[in-house]
Order: structure tokens, then C-alpha cells, then sequence
């Protein structure tokens, strides 16, 4: 199970970098860079939790096992800040495109004011 | 740089990255293990000393507030860029007043609309209950935020760009995403100033469980759920304004 | 339990997968989305509601609407 977890997060993160490395579009760049910080989730995630144990909410019950609170806020914070981050490159995506006509990485060599 | 040198570059990097990963992998704690020292510290502040059930609030408003101000401000940094950006490219794209009402004009089957209307209200009180709720049950400011700004978009399924114009004041989301913001820092200060640190709770702690409850926590997820709602409504406004009214243009030739 | 992890990460990382490998921005905004779902289901298996109810906001939801409405933008000004 732990090899199974921490390989597949491992996988996630090298395959979002092959997307980048052979990236046409830079869209494509972007989404890629998504995957590679999902992998990040499943990391964490999977150090925290703990066998047979509920989600730390104290509202009804009061369980006996939860599982590790304080690496489920490093994540959740993190998901919605990157998803501006996001909105951030493709705004220059964006932008990129008007000034260039292209947003091919490839075609976009030469450096213009 | 040839795409076939590229890759061979990477295939070196990649081999590099999963060994050094593997071996690091090794070294992590079990899947499963019962041993979380940070953890069980983490629920028994949250539960014994600030009286928060949801105990991932109390991390990310209490124990880590100050690091959750870091976050925020990224945030608020990375929308502010992203409106600059797009304000210029509005600016630089002459209008097409034709093209522009037929866009406006556009509106999806009676049957959708009003799927979307009803749909808007349950969402709009589903995003409102999670911000309210963050200090019992999971949910809170981040994601009811999320929740309330992708409600106000279901006007735009339903009755189309002039639908969504209207009933979303751009300026008003901007002050409201500041005043998010801000709000934060003036409670964090106000920490500072009454107790000597940062983000201290300086609100009554309640019983645990009640909807008073968790001091700072629950106003602090108020303001965080004020700004990430307002701050996706102003930056999908932008996006959509590209998308309905400059890029409805016949398209030019550059 | 552990069967349902076990089968959510997989499914999660053929998702993934998908998404890089997938060609054009619009059919990646799709897959993106499922990989989003797919994320969702993962964190709820592990039991992390909080970061299931962001990741199914962002990532099955805000990110691929942003995707499409640029790569629909980029598509109209060619």
C-alpha cells in the first residue's frame, strides 16, 4: 500500500514534468504543472493518515482515532491559492499570444520589448 | 535546443529525481502508522484549549493563522497581477458593437435557465452554510468561497453575459476582496495589540460545538470566505469578459 | 478501506496521466475536470473532507472553466 501510494505520487510528478519538458502550447505547460502539484496532495495525505481512523471533526461524535489534521490544512490552503496562481499564467498566456501571435514555447525565441 | 536533445536531457533528470525519490520514500513513515506526534498535539489544542471541532480550522486560523495571512496574501497578489494583465489587453482590443450584442443577446433553452435559477439559490445557501459553518464541520472560508463565486456563474448558463453583467458589480468585489484582506490583518493586529502576538485569539472561545464557538476562527473564516468569493468572481469576470465580449470579434488577421 | 485507496490511486494516477497526455487545451480542460473527481474521491478515502470540498471548487471546477474560456479566447483571435 505505501509503495503503492508513494509511487504513484512519484509518477505523477515526473510525467506532469515530461508534459512540460515536451509542451507545444503553453496551456499545456500549465496544466501539466497542475498534475505535478497534485502529486504533492497524495504525498502528504498519505503520510497522514492513519489506519481505521475518521476525519478530525469534533461537531457530532467524539472519535477515538482521526487522522493527522495539520497536514490536510497545508493542502487545503494550497489548492485554492494555486488555482489563482493558475488564472495568473494563463493571463499571460494571454498575453503572450497578442504580443507574439503564437504560444508555442518552440516559436517564441527571439526576446522583443 | 533539438526536442530529441531536450529529451534525453530530461530522461537523465527524470532517472535522477525517481531514485533520489524512491530512496527518500523509504525513509517516510509507514502508510497507516499510528504515530502522528504533530497531529495528536494539533487535536488536543484545537479541542481541550480552543474549542474548535473542525480541528483542520483550528490549524489553518489558529495554530498556522499566520502562515494561512501568507497564503492569503499570495492569493491576493496573484489576482491583482492577473486583473492587470487582462485590464490591459482590454484596453489594447478595439470593440466590435455588433459582434458585441449578438453576444450579449445569447441565452441558453427556457428549460436550462431555469434549472440554473433554482440551482443558484441552493448553491448560494450551500456556500453560505459551509463559510458559517467552518468551525464544526468541514468546510469553511476557502472552500465555501469557491462554492459562492461558482454559484453567481450559474446566471451566466442560465441567461447569458447580460445576465451575469448585471447582477455582478466588478468594483464591488474588488472593494469587498480588499476589505477581505484587510480585515485579516486588523484582526491579527488587534491580536498584537491586546494579547503581545500575531493573530491571537481575542474573541470569547465559547462551548465546544456551539455555532458561537472557536474564538477567532470562526470571523476569521468569514473574512477569508469574503475574499475567495469575491476574488474568483472578479477573476472570472475578467476571463469571461475576454471570452464574451473582445474575443466575439470576426477574427483578424495579425 | 484500503481497497478503496488502493483503487482511488490508481485511478487518480491514470487521470493524471491522461491529462498530460492529452493533446489539445479543451480536451484537457475535460480530463483535468475528471482528474479533479477523481482527487475528490481519493481525499474522502483518505479522510480529508476539508481538502476534498476545495479540490472538487478548484481543480473539478474554476481551473477548467479559466482553461476554456482562454483556449476558446486563443482559438477566436487566430
Amino acid at each position: 500500500m505505501r509503495i503503492l501510494l508513494f509511487c504513484c505520487a512519484g509518477w505523477l510528478l515526473l510525467i506532469g514534468c515530461y508534459g512540460m519538458v515536451t509542451s507545444r502550447n503553453i496551456i499545456h505547460t500549465v496544466i501539466s504543472l497542475v498534475v505535478c502539484q497534485s502529486s504533492t496532495y497524495l504525498i502528504l495525505l498519505g503520510i497522514g493518515y492513519r489506519s481505521g481512523a475518521t476525519a478530525p471533526v469534533y461537531s457530532d461524535t467524539t472519535p477515538s482515532k482521526v487522522v493527522d489534521p495539520v497536514v490536510q490544512a497545508l493542502c487545503l490552503t494550497d489548492i485554492v491559492v494555486s488555482a489563482t496562481i493558475i488564472a495568473l499564467f494563463l493571463a499571460l498566456a494571454l498575453q503572450t499570444h497578442k504580443r507574439h501571435g503564437t504560444i508555442d514555447p518552440d516559436e517564441l525565441t527571439a526576446l522583443r520589448g | 535546443m533539438s526536442r530529441r536533445i531536450r529529451l534525453g536531457v530530461f530522461a537523465v533528470g527524470a532517472c535522477a529525481v525517481g531514485t533520489m525519490l524512491v530512496i527518500a520514500f523509504t525513509g517516510l513513515p509507514s502508510f497507516g502508522t499510528q504515530r502522528h506526534p504533530y497531529g495528536d498535539r494539533a487535536v488536543h489544542m484545537s479541542v481541550h484549549k480552543q474549542t474548535t471541532s473542525n480541528v483542520v480550522s483550528s490549524v489553518n486560523f489558529d495554530q498556522r493563522a499566520t502562515d494561512t495571512l501568507g497564503e492569503e496574501f499570495i492569493l491576493f497578489t496573484a489576482v491583482v497581477g492577473t486583473l492587470v494583465l487582462l485590464r490591459e489587453l482590454r484596453e489594447e482590443d478595439e470593440r466590435d458593437e455588433s459582434q458585441e450584442k449578438r453576444q450579449i443577446a445569447a441565452r441558453g433553452l427556457p428549460s436550462t435557465a431555469l434549472v440554473s435559477y433554482v440551482m443558484l439559490g441552493v448553491t448560494t445557501l450551500v456556500g453560505l452554510y459551509v463559510v458559517a459553518h467552518g468551525h464544526l464541520s468541514p468546510g469553511g472560508g476557502f472552500q465555501g468561497g469557491v462554492v459562492l463565486a461558482t454559484a453567481i456563474h450559474l446566471l451566466y448558463v442560465g441567461g447569458g453575459y447580460a445576465a451575469i453583467r448585471r447582477a455582478r458589480p466588478v468594483p464591488v468585489y474588488e472593494i469587498l476582496e480588499a476589505l477581505g484582506a484587510g480585515g485579516f490583518v486588523v484582526l491579527g493586529l488587534a491580536g498584537t495589540l491586546l494579547t503581545g502576538d500575531l493573530l491571537a485569539n481575542v474573541l470569547p472561545m465559547g462551548r465546544l460545538g456551539d455555532i458561537l464557538s472557536g474564538g477567532d476562527v470562526e470571523l476569521l473564516n468569514l473574512l477569508v470566505g469574503v475574499e475567495v468569493a469575491s476574488a474568483f468572481i472578479v477573476v472570472l469576470s475578467r476571463f469571461l469578459e475576454q471570452y464574451a465580449v473582445v474575443g466575439a470579434r470576426r477574427p483578424t488577421t495579425r | 478501506m484500503n481497497a478503496i485507496i488502493a483503487i482511488t490511486v490508481v485511478l487518480t494516477t491514470i487521470a493524471g496521466t491522461v491529462v498530460v497526455l492529452a493533446g489539445h487545451p479543451k480536451r484537457q480542460a475535460l480530463t483535468l475536470s475528471m482528474f479533479g473527481l477523481t482527487l475528490t474521491v481519493l481525499f474522502v478515502a483518505l479522510q480529508a473532507p476539508d481538502v476534498a470540498l476545495s479540490e472538487l471548487g478548484i481543480n473539478a471546477l474554476v481551473v477548467p472553466l479559466i482553461i476554456l474560456l482562454v483556449a476558446e479566447k486563443i482559438r477566436a483571435r487566430r
